[in-house]
């Protein structure tokens, strides 16, 4: 799949934002006037922004409105209605605590319980698609839950569960990334299932439909980069998590290291997630040859 | 709504004849033709004389190549557009509600005022039959030529899909599968009309005729079923003593009499 900025950014950011309002609103930390403002402020910064971020993927963006009237059947409308509903509950929350100097517990809870529901139905428009076995499975609905919640608990500050969330959140990463290399072979799509001409003998692309890449090339039989995958991999594996810890747990704390592990973990974040979409392979590559 | 409905009271959709068909792409150009100039946003080309042109397509063809061990290769044409499905993921996905299959005849459709082009219904699609219009930024896909199908102004040898009504070899064909006796249904059960990735549980309505196997039609101890016709007219050894020209004719009409 074609790994563009805009969603590789809405499905970081926004996935860190929610985390942060998640520990937010369960009490940690439990901040009151200006550095709850500056807490909620990077919170909604990231959320919005990520959302925002989306909608630089849409072809025709004036229709974006209606996206929220499908919550029946569709994930990306789940998720739409989810995240709006959550920062608004959020947002009456966040000024119990910056401007009233009050906690609105049950409210806190609501929000936190949203926060998680907005990440999952977010993992969702992922992992429901059969059409990219990488994605479908439990598994990445996993991995996004525990990035939200690990980086939400280190940009919340809560150094003590930040460290063991991070070091169990490269655990899911290689996790998903091993289970996610035997998907595709799992699934049981090949060139001869897609043609159904597989009774006839072995198949292979002898002509094209067309000279150059067209839409479907372009955006999901996208195979440039994957070379690279074993070295992006490392480094995501080792930045995400590992440098963080290392920086929180066994230098001293101050804010520059503090800082450094925050950036080393969104550096580890966006390579993995520029690995997520530039590694996913859908079945559509079958008809052309590719994957 | 992009819930699918329970049941559709018909089910039209097409079948594809992997033996005939030939590889023209007259159905590709055909229903570009009628579906830019009709139904919704044109189909738009980006760096047509360029480069590297790109453009809409709700049809296409790729050509395979079949090979066995130890038999001759075979080429399979092999179209390809929605297949209007049962179980269609792509309606399902759709957060704007702009993808729907209609309740009354199954036809898969976009609602372009609706749709906002996130192209979710595009990676959803295991078959590769939307494409989201570089210019106009909405989803584009087959509509079954819906415009013509029930369309009275047209002569009513018109009225089915552009595809089906411009194939000159007569490899597509349109129909109502809900309908047993109806021509699709009758030629799916006759040749073993296949579905394409069944595997990914979306029960497509159209059907694809497989082709005939190569080896059933040469072979040591096969007669190419072509080679009766090709026998020849005039038998040397027959013809050594036999006057030819006008004698030849005034042989054989006296003969008769």
């Amino acid at each position: 799949m074609h790994p563009a900025p805009s969603v590789i950014i809405f499905t970081s950011l926004s996935g860190l934002g929610f985390g942060l309002l998640f520990w937010l609103g369960i009490g940690y930390p439990e901040v009151y006037g200006m550095s709850a403002f500056g807490m909620f402020f990077v919170a909604y910064a990231l959320a919005v922004g990520g959302l925002l971020a989306s909608t630089a993927h849409l072809g025709n963006p004036k229709n974006a409105i209606h996206a929220f009237s499908q919550w029946r059947t569709s994930w990306l409308s789940r998720e739409g209605v989810a995240s709006i509903v959550t920062l608004l509950v959020m947002a009456v929350y966040a000024i119990g605590m910056i401007f009233l100097g009050q906690r609105f517990q049950i409210l806190g809870w609501i929000g936190a319980a949203l926060s998680l529901f907005t990440v999952f139905t977010t993992s969702m428009i992922y992992a429901q698609l059969k059409t990219v076995p990488r994605w479908n499975m439990r598994l990445t609905s996993v991995m996004f839950l525990t990035y939200a919640v690990a980086g939400g608990a280190l940009l919340a500050g809560q150094i003590s569960i930040a460290v063991v969330l991070l070091l169990v959140l490269t655990l899911v990463q290689f996790a998903v990334w091993q289970a996610g290399d035997k998907r595709f072979r799992e699934a049981g799509h090949t060139i001869e299932t897609a043609t159904g001409l597989g009774n006839l003998g072995k198949v292979r692309l002898l002509e094209p439909p067309h000279t150059s890449p067209n839409y479907l090339m372009k955006e999901m039989v996208f195979t440039v980069g994957r070379k690279h995958s074993r070295k992006l991999r490392m480094i995501a594996g080792v930045s995400l998590g590992l440098l963080p810890v290392i920086l929180l747990y066994a230098l001293p704390f101050n804010p520059i290291s503090a800082a450094l592990a925050v950036a080393f973990h969104m550096l580890g974040l966006f390579a993995a997630r520029w690995l997520f979409f530039a590694e996913a392979e859908h079945v559509v590559g079958l008809y052309y040859d590719k994957r | 709504m992009t819930a699918l409905p329970q049941t559709t009271q018909k089910k039209l959709g097409l079948v594809i004849d992997l033996d005939i068909c030939v590889g023209c792409h007259a159905c590709v150009t055909n229903c570009k033709e009628w579906n830019t100039s009709n139904y919704g946003a044109p189909l738009s080309d980006v760096d047509a004389y360029g480069a590297e042109p790109m453009g809409t397509f709700l049809n296409r063809i790729h050509t395979y190549e079949v090979k066995q061990e130890g038999c001759n290769a075979q080429t399979v044409h092999f179209p390809k557009s929605c297949l209007h499905c049962e179980d269609a993921p792509c309606v399902t996905v759709c957060p704007t509600g702009a993808s729907y299959k209609r309740e009354e005849d199954g036809i898969v459709l976009v609602n372009e005022d609706r749709c906002m082009g996130c192209g979710l219904c595009a990676w959803a699609c295991p078959y590769g039959a939307r494409e989201l219009d570089q210019l106009a930024g909405v989803m584009k896909k087959c509509t079954l030529c819906v415009d013509r199908i029930y369309n009275e102004n047209l002569p009513e040898e018109d009225r089915i899909p552009a595809c089906v009504r411009t194939c000159p070899a007569g490899a597509r064909h349109f129909g109502d599968f809900a309908d047993p006796e109806s021509n699709v249904s009758r030629l799916t059960a006759e040749r073993g009309g296949m579905e394409l990735m069944p595997e990914q549980g979306t029960a497509p309505v159209n059907r694809y005729l497989p082709p005939r196997p190569k080896t059933d039609i040469g072979g040591e101890n096969k007669i190419d079923i072509l080679a009766p016709f090709l026998e020849p007219v005039v038998n040397e050894e027959t013809t050594q003593d036999q006057p030819g020209g006008f004698l030849g004719w005034l042989d054989k009409a006296l003969e008769k009499i």
